[in-house]
């Protein structure tokens, strides 16, 4: 990695409606997170455990916004975070999740609880503890301002290696051939 | 037993019998059609199908274009409230509220039992009489809560169309200035008794003398093009009169179609004769439907006098005829190969262009396309030759020029002009006071301040097709610039990217800026997309979209910058009312089933 | 008429009737395009293929080229508003590429590729567009239709069919089938016909086949789109 030699960055990451696919994928960068973890250090992430989000420099979102408790750890995320990158289909256009959009929520929940069986007795769930779901499934720069993208389903180890180079270099990532794929 | 007449076969068979079973008409029939059944039925299309053998793609392809022609059932009564920024400032969707109120209908949905269908329409050119509306494609004026009382006692009453108040179909003509053209006393038949002996070489000269420049807003030399045509090669000539005023704001093609028809044909006959042409079509907007039994009556009456039909006026060989083709709601029609497009009964799409239609237009042959007033003044460069008519107006810019005002006026309608008179001079004549703004030419045009009403009407100043549209100091130019980039949006034709998708982006970008959720992020987007329009786009709907927006920012910025009340981007929907569906379903009102801070607190 | 013309300071010769994009494409110079199909006659609605002509915007597509002309096509300006143009696609339909058949060999997905899109940049449109799945060898997914009229003229130039059609208008427009109950079974087509073969992106699926060749060695996988001189030539052959 390139990138000045100093303090290191403070990275958090998190899945919203994501499958984990995109963490899997930066874990399989292999031996290069030694280079990685010269430079950064993990704040909130799956990867640390951390519960609490600190001011970091850099956030890492997997996944895109389902519910209300994707939007609060996203703006969460956002007052924390300098630099906000979107990694994968989910964060970038709502991906599988956002195939429920073809349909209303109404219908949605209808056919899961009161149609299906075996499930909540045939009532909605409205513990307050439960995040509700949002009308429709959305992309993180739809609600918040997002600094840079990593496409992929997920992103290849490759590409996320490239990728947070050129960030962390200050440069406007550039993937090409290869690297760049939406699938 | 006799069986049932069926009224969709019936009305099918009686519009391929009236264009002899052309499928060139198409447009034309399923226009009949709509308005003996009230929609399209599918089984209409069958019909058509088989007597045409066309591909049902085809017919569906073209019905589903045009914004008036309805494939899914509609109401008896067919109710279109004109939506240009002159009906929203006289509280146009106040009273369309109104109607749907008392007539229990939700607007763009159809009663229940198919009576009646309330919607919003473009600009019907009706601004100076406005609010008005369009009942089964028939205008109705001046309208007010208590003629909408009335007209939802008739339609509850399901009295047709024919029977209602006379009155309320009367569309005033408002002409406020006359000069050469709205003042001419050429009888019908003058113009060609002048240029007849001469030969068409000798009237071509004149009009190039005359240095007479279409009337549409564009200002092609209308001699060059007339030449042009002459000398392209073809199986046969054609002259078409674009009458699809859709502008918003411009309505002088409607009172010379009204009350000054014989110049307007007359026009067509001379550059008929100059070109060669044997067929004239004119293509009406469907809005002034009101106008085509009165054109028809015209064109019946100038047969009878010789002045078209064979051997026209007695000289041997000059056959000309003009017949009529009714649009049905697209303002890309305006667009001259899109209208001819419409014509051949096609979806309105510009054409690539080169080649352009003075050598490939109608049926691929070489087609003149003026505008109604190009036309009419032909024939006072006709009768009173060319030299003369160059003598009016400005070096560059000859003749007068029909300007439609409307708006905060006292006395809106139409005022003639010679080129050159400025817009301070028109203001002061149509009794306009604490002027902001006007918009010159429509939303396509331009938008002029205060600072710049000594401007002047003339292709070298302020071009312009002929509308002005009047703002007082009371209006918000931000709206008046969102009501223009929904009509583009509502009016794109959806061929190119650029505008099919960039006009619906920047319509939803001004909503959201309306809403309240605007930030300086938002306002970079809009200037962005711009660009895109203006470089991207197929056809002048696309390049000029933009106009409207460019303009006030550069001159009402304020306006703008009341709407940025937020600094960081915030999403262009509520986030609370996103949640609303899930809290009916459970039944949750609880902090946790809302976002609790307001917009702005969030980056 | 032939001659030559400069494209991005390259000489390109062109011969009597041909394009722009014609010419470049021969002379293996890369414009992005999406309607334009070389077996078809010019269409000119995406308008990917735009290129500057002494200095004015126009659509290489249809434009013939003409003897010192002085192109510029792969400039930063041009690249981003196509880049635009893309997003715009993106948004305006519903393209979900991890579950798309036609990943890997979509000449959308490869074009985004190729200017660089790292994401759709607009709020998506979400818009509903049920598959119809009645034909017994053809899926047609109307979610990924980019209103690029292939099939349309497909259908109507060589299967001589017009089984296809733009209906709708403006945001509204949609593709339609030949039949008065909407389906594709209910229509003439076969599996034979072009129409069914020269969608740029996923719209018309086989059914008897899927995911023959695995992701990752699909035609835009071995080599980006621009190194393709006939790209429709090789997705079709897939």
């Amino acid at each position: 990695m390139n990138t000045v030699i100093g303090k290191k960055l403070k990275v958090a990451t998190t899945s919203l409606a994501g499958c984990f696919g995109c963490h899997m994928s930066l874990l399989d960068i292999d031996e290069r997170l030694f280079d990685l973890i010269e430079l950064i250090e993990f704040d909130r992430s799956p990867l640390t455990d951390i519960k609490e989000l600190g001011s970091c420099d850099i956030g890492i979102i997997e996944g895109g916004l389902c519910n209300a408790e994707n939007v609060h750890v996203l703006r969460e995320f956002r007052r924390q975070c300098k630099i906000l990158i979107a990694i994968g289909a989910c964060a970038i256009n709502g991906g599988l999740p956002a195939q429920r959009n073809q349909l209303s929520l109404a219908l949605i929940l209808q056919e899961v609880y009161h149609t299906s069986v075996g499930l909540a007795n045939g009532l909605i769930p409205n513990d307050p503890e439960l995040p509700l779901p949002l009308a429709k499934v959305r992309a993180l720069h739809e609600v918040v301002n997002i600094d840079y993208f990593i496409p992929g389903c997920p992103p290849s180890a490759d590409t996320i290696w490239k990728a947070l180079n050129d960030i962390l270099g200050g440069r406007e990532p550039e993937l090409g051939h290869g690297l760049i794929q939406y699938d | 037993m006799t069986a049932t007449p069926d009224p969709v076969a019936a009305a099918v068979a009686a519009a391929v019998e009236h264009y002899r079973g052309d499928p060139n008409y198409i447009l034309q029939m399923l226009r009949e059609i709509q308005e003996a059944c009230d929609w399209i039925t599918p089984e209409a299309i069958d019909g058509l199908q088989r007597a045409l053998l066309l591909p049902r793609t085809k017919i569906e392809g073209v019905a589903g274009f045009y914004a008036h022609l309805y494939t899914r059932p509609h109401g008896r009564y067919r109710v279109l409230f004109s939506d240009n920024i002159t009906d929203r400032m006289l509280g146009n969707l106040e009273l369309l509220e109104y109607m749907c109120k008392q007539l229990w209908v939700e607007r763009g949905k159809t009663s229940e039992e198919g009576l009646v269908s309330i919607d919003t329409a473009s600009c019907t050119g009706m601004c100076d009489q406005g609010p008005a509306l369009l009942v089964n494609n028939y205008a109705i004026t001046h309208v007010t809560r208590q003629r909408v009382d009335e007209m939802c006692e008739l339609i509850r009453n399901k009295v047709a169309l024919a029977d209602w108040p006379g009155e309320y179909f009367r569309v005033e003509d408002n002409v406020r200035r006359k000069d050469i053209l709205l003042g001419s006393d050429c009888a019908p038949g003058a113009a060609l008794r002048a240029a007849l002996p001469r030969g068409p070489e000798a009237l071509l000269q004149e009009i190039k003398a005359s240095k007479l420049r279409g009337r549409g807003g564009a200002g092609f030399a209308t001699g060059l093009k007339w030449e042009a045509c002459r000398n392209a090669e073809g199986r046969a000539h054609y002259v078409v009169c674009n009458a699809d005023e859709g502008e918003p704001g411009t309505f002088k093609d409607r009172v010379l179609l009204a009350s000054y028809a014989d110049l307007v044909f007359e026009g067509m006959t001379l550059c008929a004769f100059v070109i060669g042409a044997g067929r004239g079509m004119l293509y009406l907007r469907g809005e002034y439907r009101h106008l085509l039994d009165r054109l028809n009556a015209v064109l019946e009456r100038r047969r009878r006098d010789h002045l078209l039909g064979a051997n026209i006026l007695g000289r041997p060989g000059f056959d000309f005829d003009i017949e009529i083709h009714l649009g049905a709601g697209a303002y890309i029609c305006g667009e001259e190969s899109a209208l001819i497009e419409s014509l051949e009964g096609k979806r309105g799409t510009p054409r690539n262009r080169p080649p352009f239609p003075v050598t490939h237009g109608y049926l691929d042959q070489p087609t003149v396309v003026n505008n109604v007033e190009t036309f009419a003044a032909s024939c006072l460069v006709a009768q009173g030759g060319g030299a003369r008519y160059a003598g009016i107006g400005t070096a560059e810019s000859t003749g007068t020029k029909i300007l439609s005002v409307s708006g905060d006026c006292a006395r809106p309608g139409l005022y003639e002009y010679a080129y050159g008179v400025s817009v301070g001079e028109v203001l002061a004549a149509c009794g306009a006071s604490e002027v902001q703004a006007v918009q010159v030419s429509g939303p396509s045009g331009v938008c002029l301040a205060a600072a710049e009403f000594g401007r002047r009407i003339a292709f070298e100043d302020v071009p312009t097709a002929g509308a002005l549209m009047v703002f007082d100091h009371s209006r918000d130019m931000f709206e008046v610039a969102r009501n223009f980039v929904h009509f583009f949006a509502h009016e794109s034709c959806g061929f190119c990217t650029p505008c099919r998708v960039g006009t619906s982006l920047l319509r939803n970008l001004m909503d959201k800026l309306r809403n309240g959720h605007g930030s300086p992020y938002d306002f970079a987007e809009i200037e962005r997309l711009n660009g895109i329009l203006q470089s991207m786009s197929h056809c002048g709907l696309g390049h000029t979209a933009c106009n409207p927006v460019l303009d006030t920012i550069a001159k009402f910025r304020p306006a703008y910058e009341r709407r940025l009340q937020q600094k960081e981007f915030v999403p262009a929907f509520d986030l609370d009312w996103a949640l609303e569906p899930a809290r009916q379903m459970t039944g949750r009102d609880d902090a946790g089933a809302h976002f609790d801070t307001a917009p702005g607190e969030e980056r | 008429m032939s001659g030559r013309f400069t494209i991005d300071g390259k000489i390109v010769a062109f011969t009597e009737g041909q394009t722009i994009i014609q010419a470049a494409l021969a002379a293996g110079v890369y414009i992005p395009h999406l309607c334009y199909h070389p077996e078809f006659k010019p269409h000119g609605s995406c308008k990917l293929c735009t290129v500057k002509v002494d200095g004015r915007h126009t659509a290489s597509c249809t434009m013939l080229a003409q003897a010192d002309m002085v192109v510029e096509s792969n400039t930063p300006a041009l690249n981003d508003e196509r880049r635009t143009l893309t997003q715009m696609l993106f948004v305006e339909g519903n393209h979900f590429c991890p579950s798309c058949e036609k990943s890997g060999d979509c000449k959308l997905q490869a074009t985004a590729y190729e200017l660089g899109m790292m994401s759709a940049h607009y709020d998506h449109f979400f818009p509903k567009r049920p598959v119809d799945a009645s034909h017994p060898d053809v899926l047609l997914d109307f979610n990924r239709c980019i209103l690029c009229s292939l099939c349309v003229r497909a259908s109507r130039d060589v299967d001589r069919k017009n089984a296809f059609a733009l209906c709708g208008r403006g945001i509204h427009t949609h593709l339609i089938v030949n039949a008065k109950s909407g389906r594709l079974a209910d229509t003439d087509v076969t599996l034979q016909d072009k129409a069914v073969h020269v969608c740029p992106v996923g719209v018309f699926l086989r059914k008897d086949k899927g995911f023959n060749v695995p992701i990752g060695r699909r035609v835009f996988d071995l080599k980006p789109i621009s190194a393709y001189v006939d790209a429709s030539a090789a997705i079709e052959k897939e």
